[in-house]
């Protein structure tokens, strides 16, 4: 038990990651409403932001900007900081992440459209037709 | 077929679990994700730059060439997304069209809360953005607040009335605008004899030290990467909302 905890307490945050993106997955493979998909892949997607953003953290260590001493030094030591580039790659994944789900929901729009409806089956057997 | 899914699923978390424990420990300062990259960055992006946020320093100088092209990136998904859901509807096709329910009257209230609101909301998006070298922020916290501020006006008022305050030329025009400002900086940092987003080449220009130079370049193309988002926001809004007909949204 004494092993155990300190392990869990290291790892826990690979595991959420972890947990959360098969469950992004399972949405977009097994859900049938093209909705739904969407949704998944969301929850996929914030699964890798939160993995990325965990790696940046460091024990004991601040956010990203420099501390200024009293006659304006700055305290120019890595061990003081959280590590600064995962934020900057998480920061324009985001973005971009707003720009495939406006991608997605406009081409959900017009599947709307076209076929009147968003669920998968539905969709191939009007294509069948 | 959902339940094989899930059990395949299932198999691969587990081993992908079991992987997880062979990773370095969370928080700890020796992972090699903190040891080999990030301490330089750290020791010397204030005297490289005068930056003191480390993220925006990354962000816009030594990874400029990837924000730059990430801007791109949200400036074609805006393109995208009107190509596919762009029409002008016809006057006899508009009977056919879903009718969507009109708003009637006016709601004082919500009305006059976006009042309040929005100005507020727009200066906190400028100091956001101007403030990104000192405080958590930037070009794109700055422009998606800005853009919010544009999206809540269409809510609380309606579409059109939006329209015409924030006509779509002009996002449109804002898009590629601010992709160019960024790319017009780069251009310019060449043209001055050094490399592509090389800041340090505005120093004779500007009249300061290079570090300086590249503290200000920074700046400038945040501002730009402000000004694509922002627009990108709200011309994504306009096109889904509408579903691309620019009559009524939601």
């Amino acid at each position: 038990m004494d092993e155990l905890f300190p392990f869990i307490i290291a790892k826990y945050n690979y595991w959420a990651s972890l947990i959360l993106l098969f469950i992004g997955l399972y949405g977009m493979i097994a859900k049938n409403n093209l909705m739904k998909k969407i949704i998944g892949m969301i929850i996929f997607q914030t699964a890798i932001l939160l993995f990325y953003v965990s790696i940046g953290v460091k024990q004991g260590a601040s956010v990203p900007i420099l501390f200024f001493s009293e006659d304006h030094q700055p305290l120019l030591e890595a061990s003081a900081y959280a590590n600064p580039l995962p934020h900057v790659l998480m920061l324009t994944a985001i973005v971009v992440g707003v720009g495939t789900l406006g991608v997605a929901l406009a081409i959900l729009q017009k599947i709307q459209r076209v076929h009147g409806t968003i669920e998968e089956d539905e969709i191939l057997e009007d294509m069948r037709q | 077929m959902k339940q094989l899914t899930l059990i395949i699923l299932a198999a691969c978390a587990l081993i992908m679990l079991v992987a997880a424990s062979e990773l370095p420990d969370w928080a700890d300062p020796a992972s090699p994700a903190s040891s080999h990259l990030s301490p330089g960055f750290i020791e010397q992006a204030y005297e490289a730059t005068h930056t003191p946020n480390m993220v925006t320093a990354v962000l816009a100088d030594y990874r400029s060439y990837d924000t730059m092209f990430e801007t791109v990136v949200v400036f074609l998904a805006a393109l995208i997304i009107m190509i596919i859901l762009r029409r002008t509807p016809h006057r006899r096709f508009c009977k056919i069209l879903p009718q969507r329910p009109q708003r009637k009257g006016s709601d004082t209230v919500l009305k006059g809360a976006a009042q309040m609101i929005i100005p507020v909301m727009q200066i906190f998006a400028l100091y956001v953005l101007g403030h990104g070298h000192y405080s958590p922020g930037g070009g794109f916290q700055g422009g998606v607040i800005f853009g919010a501020s544009f999206i809540l006006l269409a809510l609380c008022y309606n579409l059109r009335f939006t329209l015409t305050r924030f006509r779509e030329r002009l996002v449109l025009l804002c898009c590629a605008g601010g992709a160019l400002l960024y790319a017009g900086i780069g251009a310019l940092c060449l043209s001055l004899g050094w490399n592509f987003l090389g800041y340090a080449a505005l120093a004779e220009i500007l009249g300061v030290s290079e570090a300086m130079a590249r503290s200000h370049g920074i700046l400038a193309v945040e501002v730009g990467v402000g000004i694509t988002v922002m627009a990108v926001m709200v011309s994504i809004y306009y096109d889904l909302a509408s579903g691309g007909d620019m009559y009524e949204g939601l």
